[in-house]
């Protein structure tokens, strides 16, 4: 298995940057989204938006794992 | 029927449906200490997922995430915030790992040390420091247990006598299967909490405030500051918060049985495919937080926020219903603490007793001594679960304050080859040294900061000025892998 590209792993930054490192701008109560606060809201969004930054990840990467595949699929 | 009763034979009839599914497993396969610890190395997507997702609930998810909502308020998103993160990190770092196991034959994080750096003495202080910080993960899962049983027998069973009878069950239960078998049971365990957390996550709210949002609602308006940082804490900022949340994030695979369990996985691509799902998994956290803020209201002045999740539950539904919840709750400190006793076991006999104590034990030695270490490390666990009372977060946080201190060895070690045994070694040992200092005399946290994090910025500070001064000798790692560039 080949090393992530460095756009995988520009990629993958994104979610820290969001639920971590940009605390003080989300954690309040208002704007309340669907019922939660807003902090709430933010990292239960960020639940939903992480895998989506990691299956572009892999997609990204994917191409270049064709050559050299000596995976034997995964399903059991 | 008494309420009592009810309740405990219903979790005594899901704890034998998690045991006999954990129990079965072993008819299937030889049991060798490739097979007991790594399952072969043959588990894919299904299994692997399964045994990892075993690690996120625990105890700690069902009974620590709500008493921290209920007892601290906003810093329990913490919790929200690392589920994703270290997910993040484990797709990045856990293929790696995984060829370096194949490659080498690894079975524990010891062992990869041992690989990594040609050091024995690393490698079994390593597996020492990884033994010691499991012991409050493992006393985690006994207290939610005793806590478990203590509520759902109406008071009527005294916490100590049912945590020795679970844990005698654990330990049977490790001994006999192995990591297969905790896998397995592990279904039975996920499917029951899944329902339990969707269900009680909604309909607590609901009963009581007509909905989710309106319990928010009701919240925001009594004591708006308890849904923002530091909510009920003095301390527990937003500097807390990402440093805790990093920490936490880079440790969660340095856990012993977490690392070990990259392992188990048919091929790297198997680990990566579950790192991109498991986030999905964790949803389920929120529901548990929002049964503790409710029960800010509804149940106040509780003297252990431990206690909330089940107390409200007793509180709004039958015992029968108390016993599923007990009994889904039983099995996911039980599963969890199997795992975490059997990869302490394993470091233990593979990794300290054979190359420090007895260089020429068998691997049949080994893994029957690693079998005697279950009985002596679950009584380790037991001892301290009855004689301390500290929440089930905190005892959390100071395991991975401890791991967290691989996280350079195995990270800057996969990376680059500069990286040398004695940096490492140095480097753990001021991480441990600082985390040990700040939490014994209480300073947790100190300036605003995690100890776990503090002890980590060390700890990479002196690994790198030390690996720079004294780089490893030409051809240390050389022999490790291919990968290492």
């Amino acid at each position: 298995m080949k090393r992530p590209s460095v756009g995988a792993i520009v990629l993958g930054l994104i979610p820290f940057a969001a639920v971590c490192f940009s605390v003080s701008l989300w954690d309040r109560i208002h704007p309340i989204v669907f019922g939660l606060p807003f902090n709430f809201f933010w990292l239960i969004l960020w639940t939903l938006i992480t895998p989506l930054c990691m299956w572009a990840s892999y997609v990204l990467d994917e191409p270049r794992e064709g050559e050299v595949s000596r995976d034997q699929d995964g399903q059991s | 029927m008494s309420p009592t009763v009810v309740a405990l034979s219903i979790i005594s009839a899901i704890v034998a449906i998690g045991s006999i599914a954990g129990f079965s497993a072993r008819f299937y396969h030889k049991m060798d200490l490739e097979q007991w610890t790594v399952g072969g190395r043959g588990f894919g997507t299904i299994l692997v997922w399964l045994l990892m997702a075993g690690e996120i609930y625990t105890a700690f998810t069902f009974l620590g995430a709500s008493g921290w909502a209920y007892s601290r308020g906003g810093p329990v998103l913490y919790i929200l915030g690392y589920g994703p993160l270290m997910y993040v990190v484990s797709y990045y770092i856990l293929p790696e790992v995984w060829e370096a196991g194949r490659r080498h034959n690894l079975q524990t994080l010891g062992d990869f040390f041992q690989s990594r750096y040609g050091r024995t003495h690393l490698s079994s202080f390593v597996a020492l420091v990884g033994m010691v910080f499991l012991l409050p993960y493992v006393q985690l899962q006994l207290t939610g247990l005793g806590i478990i049983v203590e509520v759902a027998s109406y008071g009527a069973i005294h916490r100590t006598p049912a945590i020795i009878i679970a844990f005698a069950l654990v330990a049977g239960f490790v001994f006999v299967s192995g990591i297969r078998g905790v896998a397995w049971a592990s279904v039975v365990k996920d499917f029951l909490l899944l329902f339990a957390a969707l269900f009680i996550g909604i309909a607590i709210p609901y009963i009581y405030f007509g909905g989710i949002g309106k319990m928010f609602a009701a919240l925001a308006h009594a004591k708006p500051e308890h849904l923002v940082m530091p909510g009920a804490t003095k301390n527990l900022g937003h500097s807390w918060y990402v440093s805790s949340v990093l920490m936490t994030a880079l440790g969660f695979f340095m856990w012993p049985h977490n690392f070990a369990a990259a392992f188990t996985a048919r091929s790297g691509k198997i680990l990566r495919r579950n790192a991109i799902f498991m986030p999905l998994y964790g949803i389920t956290m929120p529901l548990m937080m929002f049964v503790g803020l409710t029960a800010v209201l509804v149940v106040p002045n509780l003297s252990n926020g431990d206690l909330a999740l089940l107390t409200i539950v007793r509180k709004s539904f039958p015992a029968w219903f108390l016993g599923v919840i007990g009994g889904g709750g039983a099995l996911t400190a039980m599963v969890p603490a199997a795992i975490q006793i059997l990869a302490a076991a394993t470091l233990f006999s593979k990794n300290i007793c054979r190359p420090v104590l007895a260089p020429r034990m068998t691997d049949r030695q080994v893994a029957a001594l690693a079998k005697i270490m279950v009985l002596v490390l679950t009584s380790g666990a037991l001892y301290l679960a009855i004689h301390s009372a500290v929440s089930l977060v905190s005892l959390l946080l100071m395991g991975y304050a401890g791991v967290a201190q691989f996280f350079p060895g195995i990270v800057l070690g996969l990376c680059s080859k500069k990286v040398s045994g004695a940096g490492v070694f140095a480097g753990i040992v001021c991480g441990v040294a600082v985390v040990a200092f700040l939490i014994l005399t209480n300073r947790d946290p100190w300036l605003g900061l995690n100890p776990g994090f503090i002890g980590l910025c060390l700890n990479l500070a002196v690994v790198g000025v030390i690996s720079s001064m004294r780089p490893a000798r030409v051809g240390e790692a050389n022999a490790f892998s291919a990968t290492v560039a």
